[in-house]
């Protein structure tokens, strides 16, 4: 039952890196590609720690310091991705980045 | 037990994968920011794969890398930003 649910913890995770890596490729501008990374991989990094997280607390219980160091890794991944993400976007938009429209060349 | 390490395993190998997907937009993309964006995202999947490592071989140590290798990505990305926008880092 524990492989089952660290298991779904860790595909659900996958997807989501997967899916902001494809979206790092294929998407038309700077900005967009901001947005497809900025969320999944915050949400997919947090996902597949939860699930070793997870692991962690039942198959080794004599090591508590290291479930609180996963914690911790979450807890500042979820504070630290946003805020390089919303530096990188301010940052290209004070410098004269232009966003895209529709009809524009792809970049 | 053992199947959960195979699942570790192969979750590895896929976040390698992908981190060659962003590779290339860090080889090709246009302008600077966009290689900045994807060299962010690489270290960011670079943790994750940190911390599977450390699973995989029984190292318990790889998790103190991966906190270390956090902070030093979300620094770097700051000073980048800093730096383009106004020229200089320590200004105020």
């Amino acid at each position: 039952m524990l492989e089952i649910i660290v298991a779904a913890f860790l595909a659900f995770g996958i997807f989501f890196m997967f899916v902001g890596a494809v979206g790092l490729l294929r998407f038309p501008d700077f900005y967009t590609r901001l947005h497809a990374t900025g969320k999944c991989d915050t949400l997919g990094e947090a996902l597949i720690i939860a699930g070793l997280l997870l692991y962690h607390i039942f198959h080794y219980p004599q090591t508590p310091l290291v479930c609180v160091k996963l914690l911790f890794l979450i807890v500042f991944i979820f504070i630290t991705n946003p805020t390089a993400t919303y530096a990188l976007m301010r940052s290209a938009y004070k410098t004269g980045v232009k966003p895209w429209k529709l009809g524009d060349e792809r970049q | 037990m053992d199947v959960l390490l195979k699942v570790f395993l192969i979750v590895g190998l896929v976040i390698v994968f992908t981190i060659l997907l962003c590779t290339y937009r860090a080889v090709v993309g246009p302008g600077i920011f966009n290689r900045v964006v994807a060299v962010n995202v690489i270290g960011t999947k670079t943790i994750v794969l940190l911390v599977l490592i450390g699973y995989y071989f029984e190292r318990p140590m790889f998790f103190d890398i991966a906190l270390l290798y956090a902070m030093l990505n979300f620094i770097a990305t700051l000073v980048f930003a800093k730096y383009v926008q106004r020229g200089d880092v320590c200004s105020r």
